[in-house]
């Protein structure tokens, strides 16, 4: 220890980890910035209805009626019940196996989702308190600091810090635009991993969302048994994130890698992983249910013995072990809630048309993928920022840009729709028919006012007013 | 400086031709010209003719091309991340299978697919005698009714001892709903939706007051301060993520819970090194062992960041008292390095000294506070390991900052968060819970300990935890950890009992057991004794 020459030596701040100081959480993006903004100043109906309307939460209220009715209708089925040894059993119970009763039901739940084309083990569930703590879990199971996963995009904005931040992993993304309606082509998937390889950086698999969030678009068959065969020549992993899989507007449109894994005989299944979580299409993000489906021994274990550091509590797998194991409920629910999301998909479709938007033509999701490129004044990040700005200051409204999506074209945003009641939509829907009709009148103006026919016109109009108002006068 | 030059740029053609004296004919030769211009300078160096120099240039250049072959051939990582020093053996092997697979590819897939580094140490089977018998006990639990014959469970640390309370007062005040809230709502609308990662406020103002009771201290915990988490295991995971590097080190006393072992080390590539406590003081912490112990690391070059200790301790149960509490601070301060102090079995006190918190410390002492933290959680206080409620407790706004992010990764749910603070806000019910808990795992031990005693076996004098630490040294053959494991498998298999031996909590003497006591009821005490009793005969 060094002498102490100097008494009055200032405290020393102690030192952080890198992770601790480090941005990879990515709160600093557009994205998480139209979430303060509206927390600063958020629509209420009747208290603050010119407030900052919320389009940038994919979360599903919908149908969220359906499940408070079954809990009304079946009070046993949220209680411990008379057995004494219920509650206690369940108060103690912290085995990261998860309660076998629970993991039925989320297979069978899985299995309804898919029309039942595809079987799930209860056996290979692996709980997880969310989604995002499944993915991260992954990451850490399939790839080492340094490594990389290939992700299309557009993608969540939230990968960026699930995927890399405690992991050390990169994400190197797959480019997709609307040349090809957005779906993974082979070129794109072979540039990405040559990118990676030309950066020395080793791939350890392949991440795709499907039904895909931003796009609210499902993977087409043909290109998951191209993404299966792609992952197997080059001995990799795939992992499907497939959390909107039970928000398909119709369920003959979706096409889960499980089907073609047992299409397949479950040949080269090992590298397959699915993650699936109760959020979206049951509407209960508060609760933090997730889990990881994996046809690979080895990662099963391992990701059971890593879900240590986030159980779901074993009050909330009792709770909806009975509700997802009752059928009667689950069909129903399943049935309804894609109806209704078709029903506010078409509505908001219809509103952005009659304001002269498209988007791109999608069949899933709590979203839609809305292309605003004619609006940007230059065809460029910039011209996509300072458009969303506008959006958000003028209109009022949260949506989340493209680029915060990493999507290579400018001009695109994603929009939120069940996260609200009908007439808040109906609302947005109008603030931006009005902002779209403001654009198209300003925008007449400049181009009229420019031209130099248009600004004779005025003129001979202005002289001609000018020799009238001097005659009129006495 | 040909070496870091390569480093730099892997890809570029060797410079070789310039710096070398030999001229670079000898390469455009063809082999075997070239193999002669190799080896008879290198004769000459053995013959001590003129080829001295050219006898040591060219294994230079030779060791300099086999390196950059290696490099070629193996891929470069990337130089911002520093290699594993948990499992190297693992990596090397996995980047070997790797190019071969490579190589292969066009064929069709070869193989198994590749998993991490990580994974792999992971997967490896449990070879901690704690973990093992907690395996073995589940799948053979004892039963009085159904199954007397089963293996008791005395490894657990948990408490089953009062949750007869709580399952009273949940059947009176939410009728037994999982899902009711204060005033008898049952609606979930209010839960359902996304809440804060990192707690929802009102279950930190609940738990923060209950902090405060629990560890009968007049320092209120400040609700701001607090992060929560899935339980105790994330919260110290989590923690760890923030203060310390891959490859950094944490300092901690011997014997301590075998879990950190998996919790602090696994995903985070941290090491635990360990400061040995012996039974002459009583298993206290030395400060001076500390010192010597992160001289020892500065030495190896292994970065310290910090201290963990558990208080009150686990497995032996003492209570730190001020004066090591300060010691410590100073201690971290002259070194510059963290403490994170694991509070959980802070409301299981039962003897008569008082459990002193740091917040407690800190509050009434000008110490800097930036480097303190606080593990805290409901499994042990509250008895329920179930429901999966950890808090971080810190002074440090930044640690806050990043652990507030990282809770996403290990939130508490909802429904669960809800129920607990209508419990925790009844406080005519907690305090006769504290005080209700207290009582009985006093009443335990004191039956424990003296049962124990009857076999001549003495446990530490400990004043809180819901375990005693027993010294069977006596009954060990030999005297070191092979005869502690071999008595640890006989008192599983033949007195199917699980305790947890000292060594799987790293403790430098052999023969000292960690009994918990909490799992049974008194009338289970006399049935572990003569279970004891009759190994001890064997």
């Amino acid at each position: 220890m060094a002498i102490e020459i100097n008494q009055q030596q200032p405290p020393q701040e102690v030192g952080l980890s890198r992770i601790a100081v480090s941005e990879t959480h990515g709160e600093d993006s557009p994205y998480f910035a139209g979430w303060k903004a509206y927390d600063e100043n958020p629509y209420d109906e009747s208290k603050n209805p010119s407030g900052v309307i919320q389009m940038g939460l994919a979360e599903n209220q919908v149908s969220f009626d359906l499940v408070e009715k079954f809990l009304e209708q079946h009070c046993e089925a949220s209680s411990w019940g008379n057995k004494i040894s219920a509650f206690r059993e369940n108060a103690l119970f912290q085995d990261y196996h998860g309660l076998q009763s629970f993991r039925k039901a989320m297979a069978s739940f899985m299995e309804q989702i898919r029309g039942g084309r595809a079987n799930f083990d209860p056996d290979r569930v692996v709980l997880t308190a969310g989604a995002t703590a499944a993915n991260e879990l992954l990451t850490f199971i399939l790839a080492d600091p340094g490594d990389a996963l290939l992700v299309p995009t557009p993608y969540y904005p939230g990968f960026d810090r699930d995927l890399r931040w405690r992991t050390g992993v990169k994400i190197v993304p797959i480019h997709c635009d609307s040349s090809s309606n957005f779906q993974i082509t082979p070129q794109a998937l072979e540039d990405a991993y040559n990118n990676a390889e030309s950066m020395n950086i080793k791939v350890r698999g392949v991440l795709i969302t499907n039904p895909s969030n931003p796009l609210g678009l499902t993977i087409q068959r043909s290109v998951l048994e191209n993404l299966l065969d792609f992952v197997t020549s080059k001995n990799i992993h795939l992992v499907s994130d497939e959390i909107y899989s039970g928000s398909v507007f119709s369920s003959s449109e979706f096409v889960s890698v499980a089907e073609i894994l047992q299409a397949r005989n479950y040949k080269d299944s090992e590298r397959v992983h699915i993650v699936y979580s109760l959020s979206k299409d049951l509407g209960l993000p508060g609760f933090r249910v997730g889990t990881i489906y994996s046809y690979n021994d080895k990662v099963v274990t391992t990701a059971r013995r890593m879900s240590s550091f986030t159980l779901i509590s074993s009050e909330t797998q009792h709770l909806l072990a009975s509700m997802l194991s009752d059928r009667e409920f689950t069909q129903n629910y399943i049935q309804t809630n894609r109806e209704r999301l078709r029903k506010r998909y078409e509505m908001i479709i219809q509103g952005l048309r009659k304001a002269g938007i498209e988007c791109l033509a999608g069949n899933a999701g709590l979203f839609c993928w809305m292309n605003l490129s004619p609006l940007l004044e230059t065809p460029t990040r910039e011209g996509e920022l300072s458009l969303w700005n506008s959006i958000l200051g003028e209109v009022k409204l949260n949506i989340s840009p493209g680029l915060s999506c990493h999507c290579s074209e400018p001009g695109w945003f994603r929009v939120c729709f069940a996260n609200m009641s009908e007439q808040t939509l109906e609302i947005a829907l109008k603030r931006i028919q009005e902002f779209m009709g403001r654009r198209r009148s300003q925008h007449r103006e400049t181009v009229f006012g420019n031209s130099s026919f248009f600004r004779a016109l005025q003129n001979r109009k202005q002289k001609r007013k000018k020799k009238f108002s001097k005659i009129r006068r006495p | 400086m040909i070496h870091s030059r390569s480093r730099r740029n892997p890809t570029r053609e060797p410079d070789f031709s310039s710096s070398k004296p030999f001229s670079p004919g000898g390469s455009s030769d063809g082999g075997a010209g070239a193999a002669m211009r190799l080896i008879v300078p290198l004769q000459g160096v053995v013959q001590g003719r003129g080829g001295l120099i050219l006898g040591s240039i060219i294994p230079g250049a030779l060791y300099y091309f086999f390196q950059l072959y290696l490099k070629r051939s193996r891929s470069a990582k990337p130089s911002s991340n520093p290699p594993s020093p948990s499992s190297p053996s693992a990596q090397l092997a996995g980047f070997s299978r790797t190019s071969s697979r490579s190589n292969l590819s066009s064929r069709g897939s070869v193989g198994p697919v590749r998993v991490s580094a990580r994974a792999n140490s992971i997967a490896e089977p449990n070879d901690s005698p704690y973990y093992i018998g907690l395996e073995r006990t589940s799948e053979d639990p004892y039963g009085r009714l159904d199954n007397p014959d089963g293996i008791m469970q005395l490894g657990l640390s948990e408490n089953k001892l009062s949750l007869d309370l709580i399952e009273k007062w949940i059947s009176e005040n939410l009728e037994r709903s999982m899902i009711g809230g204060a005033d008898g709502d049952l609606n979930i609308s209010g839960i359902a939706t996304y809440q804060p990662l990192d707690g929802m406020v009102e279950m930190k103002t609940a738990v923060a007051v209950f902090m405060s009771k629990v560890m009968g201290t007049t320092v209120a915990f400040d609700p701001s301060r607090l992060v929560l988490t899935s339980g105790a295991t994330p919260a110290i995971e989590t923690l760890c993520f923030c203060l310390a590097d891959q490859g950094n080190a944490f300092l901690v006393p011997t014997p301590y819970y075998p879990g950190f072992d998996r919790d602090m080390k696994w995903r985070t590539g941290v090491e635990l090194i360990p400061v040995h406590c012996r039974s002459s003081d009583n298993f206290a912490l030395s400060i001076t062992a500390l010192e010597q112990a992160f001289n020892q690391a500065r030495k190896r070059g292994q970065r310290v960041r910090g201290i963990l200790i558990s208080n009150p301790s686990n497995p032996v149960g003492n209570i730190l008292n001020r004066e090591t509490l300060y010691s410590l601070l100073d201690f971290a301060r002259e070194k510059n390095i963290h403490i994170i102090s694991d509070e959980i079995f802070g409301g299981s006190t039962y003897g008569s000294e008082k459990f002193i918190s740091m917040a407690e410390i800190l509050e009434s002492e000008d110490f800097d506070r930036d480097r303190v933290h606080i593990i805290y959680g409901l499994s042990k206080d509250l008895s329920l390991p179930g429901f999966r409620v950890g808090v971080i407790y810190s002074f440090n706004t930044s640690v806050l900052a990043a652990a507030k992010k990282l809770a996403r990764f290990s939130s508490v749910s909802a429904p669960t968060q809800r129920l607990l603070i209508s419990m925790l806000s009844d406080s005519r019910f907690i305090q006769r819970y504290i005080e209700t808990t207290r009582e009985r795992i006093r009443e335990m031990y004191v039956a424990f300990a003296a049962g124990l005693k009857q076999l001549g076996i003495e446990c530490t004098k400990s004043s809180a935890g819901l375990y005693c630490w027993a010294d069977m040294s006596g009954l060990i053959r030999p005297y070191n950890e092979k005869g502690e494991l071999e008595l640890w498998e006989k008192l599983l298999k033949i007195g199917k009992i699980n305790v947890t031996p000292g060594s799987a909590c790293h403790c430098i003497e052999p023969g000292w057991f960690r009994c918990c006591f909490t799992m049974l009821a008194e009338e289970d005490i006399p049935v572990v004794i003569k279970r004891i009793q009759r190994v001890i005969e064997t």
